[in-house]
Parts: C-alpha cells; sequence; structure tokens
C-alpha cells in the first residue's frame, strides 16, 4: 500500500492532549468525557471547540499510535482537515452545522467514498475509487461528522481476526500479539487506540460485536434493514448490516439516528424511521423481561472460557439487581444457527463475487480470452478465504446439492426465526456473552473451522435480522476485554439500549 | 414454498472429493494448483461434514427465508436517478475501455 499516506507524509501536527499508556504496552486511552462523540457534538456546535482543533487532536493520536495497530488501509488527513473547516465556517456563519458537527470517524474500508480509495482490504479492489458515496456516508457527512479514515477489514469482510486482510492484520489495542477480532477489526482497534470516539462497520455473521468484545468498546448491529446498504459492498445480502462503535452506548445511539432510517436506494431498507433510541436513554431496566440464553450461557459449553461465562452470569446479576426480571430460556436452534449460517452466506457470497471478473472494475490479470481473463483476475485478487467462501457456496448451490444444503439451511433459518419469535413473546430482550473467547494470539486459529466457531453467539441474530448490542463488562484476569451481548426483537432497539445502559453503568 | 416436497430426501453424499473441489473451482472461475486443491478439500470438507447436522433438523412443511424482515413487494417510481454515475466516471475505474464501452479479450477464441 505505498501509495496510502499516513499524517507523518503531511504538515506537522500539534501535540495530542490525549492521554495514552503505551508505556505497558498497551495502545488504549483512558476514557475521558470531553473525547464522547455527544460532548463534542455539543462543545462544536455551541462554539466552545473547534472541529479543526478536535480533528487536529485525533489525527495526532493516529500518527502517534497508529504505526503500532494499524487500523487504517487509509488515513484521509487533507479530506477529514476541509471537513473540518466547513463544520466551522457553519459554525461561525451560524448555520446548523449538523448533531454530529465535528466528530471524527472512521469507516470500515468496505463502504464506498466517492474518489477516495475503497479496497476492502482485497487486491482485487486495491487502487478503486468508487464514482459514489453510500447512503451512510453522505448522512454522515450532512451531520457534521469528519471522516478521517478507511479502516482494515478481512478481505470482503470474511473473517473474525482481521488476519485475512490482503495488506496485514490490525492489532488488538489492548494487547499488540493479539488479533482485535473481526472482519471489523480495524474499526474496532480505531475506537480503542482513541483513533476517533466513533467508527463504523458492517455485520455479517458478528463482524461488529465480535471486534467490539474483543476491543473492550460498544458495536451495534441494527435490526436488518434499518440502515441503508446502498454502497456497503456486498458480501452476504440477507445478512449484512452496517452498525457503530463507540466508547459509550450513548455515542453508538447517537451515530444510529443520523444514519439509521428509510433510503430508497435500498429496497431491503425498511421504510420507518429509526426507532427513537435517544429518546429513552437512561430509562433503565425496570420492569424488562430478560432471558438468559442457555445455549450460549451454560458452563462446560465447548470453545467458552470460564471467565466469560463467569462475567455473563454477573450481567445477568447486575440486570436483576437493577429492577429487569432475569431468568434462563432455551433457544435450541442457536447451535445450528453455525452451520446454517456457513452455507447461506457462502452461497450468497459466492453470487455476490461473481461479479469481480476484470471487466468494469478492480484487478485484470491478462488472459488469451475472456474467460481466462477472468479466472486469471479472480485467482490473483481474491485471497484463500475469499476463494475458499466462494466454493463452498457454489458447491452448495449446485445442481444436487441446493436442496441438501442450501435450501435446508434456509428452511433451518425459518425454523430458528419462529423459535425466537415465541422467545421473544415471554422475553422483551435476550442476553449471552458476545464471543465464546477474549482476544487471541495471531494465527492461534488457523483452521477455518476453529475460526468460524467463534461467531456461534452471533451468528443467530443475522439470520433472524434482530437487532444486538455488543457492551464491555469487564475484564479477565488477564486484563483482555469482555462483551456482553444483548438482543432484541425486530426494531426492539429501545429495550436493547435501556438494558445497554444499565450494563454500561454497572461495568464502569 | 416451493419445493417443500424434496426437502426430506436423504442426506447428500458428504464426502467432499478433490475432483468435486476441482469442478466448482472451474464454475467459478478460480485457478487452483494440486497443492490448493489438496488443502482447500481438506477445509470445505470439514465444514460440510459439520453441516450435517442440518439434516437432523424436520423442515418439513417449513418455507425456506430468504431475507429476516417483513417486508414484501416494494416499489417506487420508475425516474432516472440524478445522482447515478454518469458513463465517463463508470468507466473511469475499468481496466479497459474502448470507443465509451469496457473492452475485454475475444469471448470466442484467442487473441492473436
Amino acid at each position: 500500500m505505498s501509495d496510502h499516506h499516513t499524517p507523518a507524509d503531511d504538515s506537522p501536527i500539534d501535540d495530542s492532549p490525549i492521554d495514552d499508556s503505551a508505556a505497558d504496552g498497551r495502545f488504549v486511552v483512558d476514557a475521558n468525557p470531553a473525547n464522547s462523540a455527544v460532548n463534542i457534538a455539543a462543545a462544536v456546535r455551541s462554539g466552545a471547540r473547534s472541529a479543526t482543533e478536535v480533528v487536529e487532536q485525533y489525527l495526532a493520536r493516529i500518527a502517534e499510535a497508529e504505526p503500532a495497530i494499524h487500523a487504517f488501509n487509509l488515513v484521509m488527513v487533507e479530506q477529514a482537515r476541509a471537513a473540518a473547516a466547513a463544520v466551522d465556517a457553519k459554525v461561525a456563519a451560524g448555520e446548523d452545522p449538523g448533531p454530529l458537527a465535528g466528530v471524527p470517524v472512521a469507516l470500515k474500508d468496505n463502504m464506498c467514498t466517492r474518489g477516495v480509495e475503497t479496497t476492502c482490504s482485497s487486491r482485487m479492489l486495491e487502487g478503486w475509487k468508487p464514482p459514489y458515496d453510500a447512503t451512510v456516508v453522505e448522512r454522515l457527512a450532512d451531520a457534521g461528522a469528519v471522516i478521517v479514515g478507511k479502516t482494515n477489514l478481512d478481505e470482503f469482510a470474511m473473517g473474525s481476526s482481521t488476519e485475512n486482510s490482503a495488506f496485514g492484520p490490525t492489532r488488538n489495542p489492548h494487547d499488540p500479539t493479539r488479533v482485535p477480532g473481526g472482519s471489523s477489526g480495524g474499526s474496532a482497534a480505531a475506537v480503542a487506540a482513541g483513533f476517533a470516539p466513533v467508527s463504523f462497520g458492517s455485520d455479517t455473521g458478528g463482524s461488529i460485536r465480535q471486534p467490539a468484545s474483543l476491543c473492550g468498546v460498544v458495536g451495534v448491529k441494527p435490526t436488518y434493514g434499518a440502515v441503508s446498504r446502498y454502497g456497503l459492498i456486498a458480501f452476504a445480502s440477507s445478512l449484512d448490516q452496517i452498525g457503530p462503535f463507540a466508547n459509550t452506548v450513548a455515542d453508538t445511539a447517537l451515530a444510529l439516528s443520523v444514519i439509521g432510517g428509510h433510503d430508497r436506494r435500498d429496497s431491503t431498507s425498511i421504510p420507518e424511521p429509526f426507532p427513537p433510541v435517544l429518546d429513552h436513554l437512561g430509562e433503565g431496566v425496570e420492569g424488562l423481561r430478560i432471558g438468559i440464553v442457555e445455549e450460549l450461557s451454560g458452563h462446560g459449553l465447548d470453545g467458552f472460557q470460564p471467565e466469560v461465562l463467569a462475567r455473563s452470569a454477573e450481567a445477568a446479576d447486575a440486570l436483576s439487581a437493577a429492577g429487569a426480571k432475569v431468568d434462563s430460556v432455551s433457544v435450541p436452534s442457536t447451535i445450528a444457527g453455525l452451520s446454517a449460517y456457513y452455507m447461506i452466506a457462502p452461497a450468497e457470497a459466492s453470487s455476490n463475487l461473481a461479479r469481480y471478473d476484470g471487466v468494469r472494475y478492480g484487478l485484470r490479470e491478462d488472459g488469451p480470452n475472456t474467460a481466462s481473463m477472468m479466472a486469471a483476475s479472480r485467482t490473483a485478487g481474491f485471497g484463500d478465504e475469499v476463494k475458499r467462501r466462494i466454493m463452498l457456496g457454489t458447491y452448495a448451490l449446485s445442481a444436487g446439492y441446493w436442496d441438501a444444503f442450501y435450501g435446508r439451511a434456509q428452511r433451518v433459518r425459518t425454523l430458528m426465526i419462529n423459535e425466537f419469535e415465541q422467545v421473544f413473546n415471554d422475553y422483551d430482550l435476550l442476553l449471552s456473552p458476545t464471543s465464546p473467547c477474549v482476544a487471541f494470539p495471531f494465527e492461534a486459529k488457523a483452521d477455518p473451522l476453529t475460526m468460524y466457531l467463534n461467531d456461534i453467539c452471533t451468528i443467530p441474530s443475522n439470520l433472524t435480522g434482530h437487532p444486538a448490542i455488543s457492551v464491555p463488562f469487564g475484564t479477565n484476569s488477564a486484563g483482555l476485554p469482555i462483551g456482553i451481548q444483548v438482543l432484541a426483537p425486530l426494531r426492539g432497539e429501545v429495550a436493547m439500549y435501556r438494558a445497554a445502559q444499565a450494563l454500561e453503568e454497572v461495568a464502569s | 414454498m416451493a419445493n417443500d416436497d424434496v426437502a426430506d430426501d436423504g442426506p447428500p453424499d458428504p464426502q467432499l472429493t478433490r475432483d468435486d473441489v476441482a469442478k466448482v473451482a472451474q464454475l467459478a472461475l478460480l485457478n487452483l494448483n494440486d497443492d490448493e486443491l489438496d488443502r482447500f478439500t481438506g477445509q470445505l470438507s470439514a465444514v460440510l461434514d459439520r453441516a450435517r447436522e442440518l439434516q437432523a433438523f424436520d423442515v418439513s412443511g417449513v418455507a425456506p427465508t430468504a431475507q429476516p424482515y417483513p417486508l414484501v413487494n416494494v416499489f417506487r417510481p420508475d425516474e432516472p436517478d440524478t445522482v447515478s454515475a454518469v458513463r465517463e466516471e463508470a468507466l473511469a475505474a475499468a481496466p479497459a475501455c474502448e470507443d465509451g464501452q469496457f473492452r475485454v479479450p475475444p469471448a470466442l477464441g484467442e487473441q492473436p
């Protein structure tokens, strides 16, 4: 990525007032309320701080710690400065600078930014500059947000560790010898390392929530269709959903209130405003009925670390103490979700990624005829994990196997949806760990199936379309973050946020 | 919906062979060398073996789900979208173009 610039290439920037703890080998920043998106926007809107001052503070932090973390594929120094200056000009002119005025944000590098390289961390799209902005990008710009860069991911969002990036892995700010999770590992690490107060990812099987859990930040997958996918480069269209990362639950609510809501350019977009999460923050959990998912919370579960299960039990106790009615509930099809997912997602991916053929955009390798040119381009452009999923999906969709694999997975998906809907008749929310384990060392899960098992807790809500949030809830004995997941029914974000904030209060 | 009657056919032969993987790679326009064929055959077999657990579910009469939010028949006026990319911008990203069109090697036969 020799053409990618870092702040070091640009003009000098001010010293950062942000504290960090790199002296102990960690790159996380201390939580400072002044650096929340809510407070930055309020300060910029009132004129108390300038957007320029804010963006310089974050660019300085990026210049300082990004070489150790590699959260970004591209830092957009000049564009960020120009966007901040435009916000300051609006404030000076007495115009409304928007609800995210001056808030630095980082975007997963699978969201189209007009004229700015968008790679999906793949050789296939290296150097590609989209001719249009994703809807979320437009809405963020209109709201006064300042985009500071494009973050690293597992190639085409396929993976749970960001090790599948063609441009090298991202490191976990809590321990740079460990993965940040994935596939939105760069976005999670960017918030944890203090590179931006808010970032955005996409979640197809847990790709926002699992890295949020492993990096100790909040991560949200909204209801399917609640945020437009227009301009999100497709992986598995019936599962993909964009959502935010932040240090606080309230910051993710603010972000969603900006990017959510109907978009005519996405035919799966729900024709309703985003649920009014900002209006109900701080209402507490009194009276909410919360079920602990037994299949994901019992001791002795394969691959679940005891400390993760212990924190999960503490979270349930904390919600109970805060006034919720908490008990255990069985959702047996949860476990089958993994198998259904690893048929459905690759099947959709094999179809979506057929567009990369060396004709209209992306990598082209020469060949004597069209078919050989296409095969040579795809072979050179895709990494191993992408090839595996394309082949798995092609197989699952092929004649003779369609009914047994893809068709059956779609029917099991229906069973899961029915079962969850049944459970949500009796419970407002469900609770589980976000990930069965804390951040693991690089190359610890080299076997694909072992890596896939990581997604056991997060996959169900992608299959059902339900919203879910991961909230940091303490650490293990080695100081590595543990996240708790709250699941809600379709468009149940308001109750989900009430529980998430209650957990945040107890954890802090 | 359709095909409810075939959902309960017996399990397919789950043993994925090296030849199966070669065929699938060909369909997906991917060139694999011998080492890759061996490696991918083992890795994909492991995933398919795990997927056999789907056979344990009784899905007779269960309709398939293609997308999870209950939206149907989404319509909008058929009006040109002014924000869509114009031809020059769309072609700018192409590896090769000529006379305002994408250029590719011959579809039939081979390049001279």
